[in-house]
């Protein structure tokens, strides 16, 4: 077999799958030798499970086999390897959510999202490094180092899921699952020239996520192209009656949709995307890509999205409010780090938080300590809460206009490891363009659209509540025409 | 707004339950400052008649017949604890 089968996208390893030119086995191996040459050089991974991998990849090709014999077709799913973000409860391997409070923390269940891909046939090779509790823009905050982007180890990857950026785009696997709470999914496949999907809140159940800010949290994937993330979230979206917030709607054909194409489309080009932080040649991609959607047929649609220069504040009054109470149940009794010798049940608390959480994650639990505490949650929380309204009312209004909005997804591109570690507050505007999308609960990708300096940028294409479909349309007809999704970084090829 | 004190950052940090050591403490303080002066942007919003958004959808909570419907992993669950006794999680003496 060729040893080009990590340049491969999913639709076409299903295709060689299909045909017969190689087995899932032989897959997966290819897979663990590339992580094994190359996964310590990014720190990608917390946990590789190469035992695991081969037995589910031997379990797919005799699957594969038996639906042969009775003349049945295999999902496009089945044997196809991928990496999931340590975020994700897997029953039996050990999941650390980034932090040594859950280092040895090994999960009594699969989350939802584990088991539907499981169920598909998917085969996982490892878990992702990730931001500490997913708190972060550069995969810094994680307890087990940070992960370098594979397009200049000296940079970041984006965050929180930059394990399962740099996977991806090094062709470790050809599928990252991640989950986006401010950016999280989008940020870091923007700066890695990924193709980075969250979508609509509620669309994936939350079940079995550890969870950081359950009205914002939402699990996505990464992969090469629209159409990977197509066949992928067919498998990962729909109704949970595990998690309350999971809504129950048929859940479209993103394949069938891939389709649908840009002839007639509306896009909202908010001037608020635009603002005097965006790099501006980064500007410049966007005008380029949006040259060529108009070259198939799209119309540039003006449309103002006021309050979205909020956004950052209201985010981080709302993220580390219910951080805040999520994160109250690592208290060193029931599972997590224990301090050793506590002198009485406070000293067990406030010992085995302090040394099991890292900085950040304690700086985010402590500012929403203090916007919940007595006397200012009118003045911070229900304030924001209040703003956030206004901004999902201002994509509302935008959306009975357009059909998408298009943007950048980040001001820059990568910048260096180190580099913004020192204050929070410039950290926490790298997601200025990203936020607004989860505090709406609205379906957004990152696409690549081009290179600054050599390095990655991404565009972000926002839609209307459950417009997963016309997303993925859109995108599909954009990578159609150009080329910059199949580029990746040269030390990897 | 004003910079918190170390002794504030003492007192959230406790009602936090969270250890910091004291070296910390004046780092702590000029962060969480720096994030409150940067979230106080927000008062100079207009939301008058605004209602707080309660669901990014809009959706009432939703039910449930009340039956068991998850298996007993309390042994899985418990081997995660770090200390137990005849399936009881231990902690320090909390009456003398």
């Amino acid at each position: 077999m060729t040893s080009d089968l990590h340049t491969r996208t999913i639709a076409e390893l299903g295709a060689l799958l299909d045909a017969g030119s190689c087995s899932s086995v032989e897959l997966t191996t290819h897979f663990l030798q590339r992580i094994e040459a190359h996964g310590n050089t990014l720190n990608a991974f917390i946990t590789v499970t190469p035992e695991r991998a081969l037995a589910a990849a031997k379990a797919a090709d005799a699957r594969r086999a038996l639906l042969n014999k009775s003349g049945e077709k295999a999902g496009p799913l089945l044997g196809v390897p991928f990496v999931h973000k340590d975020i994700f409860c897997t029953d039996g391997v050990r999941t650390t959510c980034g932090s040594k409070m859950l280092e040895n923390f090994v999960p009594p269940y699969d989350a939802t999202v584990v088991e539907r891909l499981g169920q598909a046939g998917m085969v996982m090779l490892a878990k992702a490094n990730m931001d500490e509790f997913a708190m972060g823009s550069s995969n810094e905050t994680s307890y087990f180092g940070p992960v370098k982007n594979p397009w200049d180890i000296t940079k970041v990857p984006g965050g929180s899921s930059g394990g399962s950026a740099a996977a991806v785009a090094a062709r470790l696997a050809p599928l990252a699952t991640g989950t986006d709470t401010g950016g999280s999914i989008r940020q870091p496949a923007a700066l890695t020239n990924l193709t980075g999907f969250k979508p609509t809140y509620g669309a994936v159940s939350r079940h079995g996520i550890i969870a950081f800010a359950s009205s914002l949290d939402q699990a996505g994937t990464l992969t090469q192209s629209a159409e990977d993330a197509a066949l992928v979230l067919q498998a990962m979206v729909g109704f949970d009656p595990r998690d309350s917030t999971s809504v129950d709607r048929k859940v479209p054909d993103y394949r069938a949709a891939l389709a649908t194409g840009i002839k007639g489309l509306r896009i909202g080009v908010p001037p608020e995307f635009f603002d005097k932080g965006l790099d501006r040649r980064v500007a410049q991609c966007v005008h380029d890509a949006l040259d060529e959607f108009s070259r198939q047929g799209a119309m540039v649609v003006d449309v103002h999205l006021p309050n979205l220069a909020q956004s950052v504040p209201v985010y981080y009054v709302v993220a580390p409010a219910e951080c805040s109470s999520n994160l109250a149940r690592y208290d060193g009794v029931r599972f997590g780090h224990r301090c050793k010798d506590p002198k009485d049940l406070t000293d067990l608390y406030m010992r085995s938080r302090g040394e099991g959480f890292g900085a950040e994650v304690k700086r985010r639990i402590m500012t929403g300590t203090y916007v919940l505490s007595a006397g200012y949650y009118d003045a911070y929380y229900l304030k924001a809460q209040k703003v956030r309204q206004l901004i999902a009312d201002d994509f509302r209004k935008a959306f009975e206009r357009v059909d998408v909005i298009l943007g950048p997804t980040t001001p820059t591109p990568a910048f260096g490891l180190g580099e913004k570690t020192d204050d929070p507050v410039t950290m926490y505007l790298n997601d200025i363009y990203t936020i607004g999308v989860n505090l709406a609960g609205l379906p957004a990708m990152s696409l690549p659209m081009g290179f600054v300096d050599g390095l990655p940028v991404g565009m972000q294409l926002i839609g209307g509540y459950f417009s997963e479909d016309r997303l993925l349309g859109v995108a599909h007809g954009y990578q159609q025409a150009t080329d910059w999704h199949r580029r990746m970084p040269g030390a990897f090829a | 707004m004003s910079a918190l004190t170390p002794e504030q950052v003492r007192s959230i940090a406790h009602l936090a339950r969270l250890s910091i050591e004291a070296e910390e403490e004046a780092r702590y303080a000029k962060t969480l400052t720096n994030i409150l002066d940067f979230v106080a942007a927000l008062e100079r919003v207009d939301v008058t008649g605004v209602t707080a958004m309660a669901h990014p959808l809009d959706q009432p909570q939703r039910r449930r017949p009340d039956q068991a419907t998850e298996p007993d992993v309390r042994a899985q669950a418990q081997a995660n604890a770090p200390k137990v006794e005849a399936g009881l999680y231990l902690v320090p003496k909390v009456i003398e």
